[in-house]
């Protein structure tokens, strides 16, 4: 536990003294922010000229305007999450190799597992206080709009946010652990959650089992429900498997790297 | 304290460390001596936990390299041959961290850095970022590292390598300090390092043990006999034919002759024999002046040089 602890705590202080948190949060926010605003202009918009368009025909169509921006603006923030969670991982293992400090990790009486876990939490540490700042916009969102849309679908964009983001970084950490050069990690993570992406997007409109399978197989599938509100069974099941499965491939090379020729 | 049993690595079909066996005594300094890719890093990394040996068997401070892994890192402090440092961190940070996943308990840890800051002689670093730090202190910020947590067992390799003398005599020094309380394995190729800081002295080549023992017997075990350097003026032809005559002698060997006259030869004679004062005689009875005879005892790089290639003809020379 203790190793745990030591392990999360040195990763947390690298990801700050190091330029690469700042710029990945700040670009993050900046874009993430223009993205909300663009939303917000849109559903004005579009408000403007229903209401144009009632006048002339009558019969106002009732739509849940702010409900309509954040889901638009939780099924576009995966993007970002796609592009920027290889920048946080692709150090974690990738650089230590290349230092030689894994040498020092691995002949220290702390288990991989807590190596792994603390990295990966720390990761995931600062993945939250990345999405913190964006909570404040949906926040300023819900009070603003009369009546208030249900809390369900913030929360539940947000988890779907946060368990997208801890699968890619899972995936990405362990992609890391391949290599001893970044650049591969930061690639090899674009190319498996790229992957992860076609994989839905060719099997959105099939109706075959196949293409179901498929569906289920992707994380971005199970996301799509989170950004309605929906908090499924097993999707959360998904998810976590998603996430226990390169933990755990993640301990394993680890360990291997014990059997490869340094 | 270190106990190694025919201990074999192989990486594919290579052999790296081929059945090799020793130990080290509480409070030892052994020294691993041998040339680049001989297995000194191969056997230390299995040492420690790092790799898992092919074969034979390792205990370290009671604990079984393979089996208890855990207690035998928890038993270790150990420098790898580029320091495991993160530029990034502070001296005292890095240590901090060190001492964390060494499991030194969080009362003793502050104790713990400062002692091993002191050790090191690093102090006045400690604030500093390691990245910002020369080679030689950042290889003294990886011997502190390896002593945060105050191990029964030190294990180096290559503790001297990119440092200036100054330095080397420095860090030699703190090793011989910690001898006693700590049992150190360290790894070089560098003999003197050996001769001057090690109880005994593991000769390894090419995956195997060459020769075991203290740096002064194998001196003189190696050798019974003696070198003898003559220096006179003399005829060279005449000058070898009247050493070679003298009883005793085995070889003589004519180094050169200089331009005013002299003549250096090398005399090696039978064990047990002293053929000094027998030389001394002859040369000036002949009224050659004599300018030099003194006895050479053969240095630790004589013996690695024959230990090292004198089992096969294409052995690798040592670097």
């Amino acid at each position: 536990m203790r190793g745990f602890y030591a392990v999360y705590r040195k990763e947390m202080g690298q990801y700050f003294v190091s330029p690469i948190a700042y710029v990945v949060v700040g670009v993050f926010l900046f874009l993430s922010a223009y993205l909300f605003n663009f939303f917000v202009n849109e559903a004005i918009r579009q408000a403007l000229q229903m209401e144009a368009q009632s006048m002339r025909y009558g019969m106002p169509p009732d739509i849940d305007m702010p409900s309509e921006v954040m889901r638009a603006f939780f099924s576009s923030l995966w993007w970002f999450i796609l592009f920027i969670t290889p920048m946080l991982t692709m150090g974690v293992y990738a650089e230590e190799r290349k230092r030689g400090t894994m040498e020092l990790l691995m002949t220290s009486p702390i288990t991989e597992t807590q190596v792994v876990l603390g990295k990966f939490l720390a990761s995931l540490t600062l993945f939250a206080i990345m999405l913190l700042p964006t909570v404040s916009y949906l926040i300023f969102l819900l009070l603003h709009s009369d009546p208030m849309p249900p809390w369900r679908v913030l929360l539940g964009g947000y988890a779907g946010v946060f368990l997208l983001g801890a699968s890619l970084l899972a995936l990405g950490a362990f992609l890391s652990s391949l290599t001893e050069n970044q650049i591969i990690a930061a690639l090899l993570s674009f190319a498996g959650a790229f992957g992860l992406l076609l994989l839905y997007m060719g099997a959105r409109d099939a109706s075959s089992t196949t293409g179901q399978v498929l569906q289920y197989i992707s994380p971005i599938g199970h996301y799509e429900d989170f950004t309605r509100g929906i908090v499924d069974t097993s999707s959360l099941i998904y998810y976590a498997s998603f996430i226990f499965l390169f933990v755990f491939l993640t301990v394993r090379s680890v360990d291997s790297m014990r059997w490869r020729r340094a | 304290m270190i106990e190694v049993q025919d201990l074999t690595k192989a990486y594919g079909s290579v052999t790296a460390v081929d059945h090799i066996s020793f130990t080290v005594h509480e409070g030892e300094i052994l020294g691993f001596l041998g040339p680049n890719g001989a297995g000194k890093t191969t056997t230390m990394r299995i040492l420690t936990g790092y790799m898992p040996a092919t074969s034979g068997a390792a205990r370290v401070a009671g604990f079984d390299v393979s089996n208890e892994s855990l207690e035998v890192r928890r038993n270790i402090g150990y420098l790898p041959e580029t320091p495991p440092l993160y530029p990034d961190m502070s001296v005292e940070t890095y240590l901090d961290f060190v001492a964390r996943i060494k499991n030194v308990p969080p009362e003793k840890r502050r104790e713990r850095v400062s002692d091993a800051l002191e050790k090191a002689r690093i102090t006045d670093k400690r604030t500093e970022l390691i990245k910002r730090l020369s080679r030689g202190y950042k290889q003294r910020v990886g011997l502190a590292q390896a002593l945060v947590h105050d191990p029964r067992v030190i294990i180096l390799d290559e503790p001297t390598v990119g440092l200036d003398p100054k330095q080397i005599i420095e860090v030699r020094h703190l090793i011989k300090g910690l001898a006693g309380s700590h049992t150190i394995i360290l790894s070089t190729h560098i003999l003197p390092e050996v001769s001057m800081t090690c109880d005994r002295v593991v000769i390894i080549n090419k995956g195997k043990i060459a020769a075991v023992d203290t740096p002064r017997n194998l001196t003189a075990q190696l050798k019974g006999g003696q070198k003898i350097r003559v220096e006179a003026r003399a005829p060279e032809k005449q000058l070898q034919e009247l050493l070679a005559r003298i009883p005793g002698v085995n070889r003589v060997q004519i180094e050169g002759a200089r331009a005013d006259g002299g003549v250096t030869a090398t005399v090696e004679s039978a064990p047990g024999q002293d053929v000094r004062s027998q030389i001394a005689a002859k040369v000036v009875e002949k009224g050659w002046g004599l300018y030099e005879l003194r006895g050479v005892s053969l240095s630790l790089e004589d013996i690695f040089l024959e230990l090292t290639t004198e089992d096969s003809a294409d052995a690798t020379p040592p670097n």
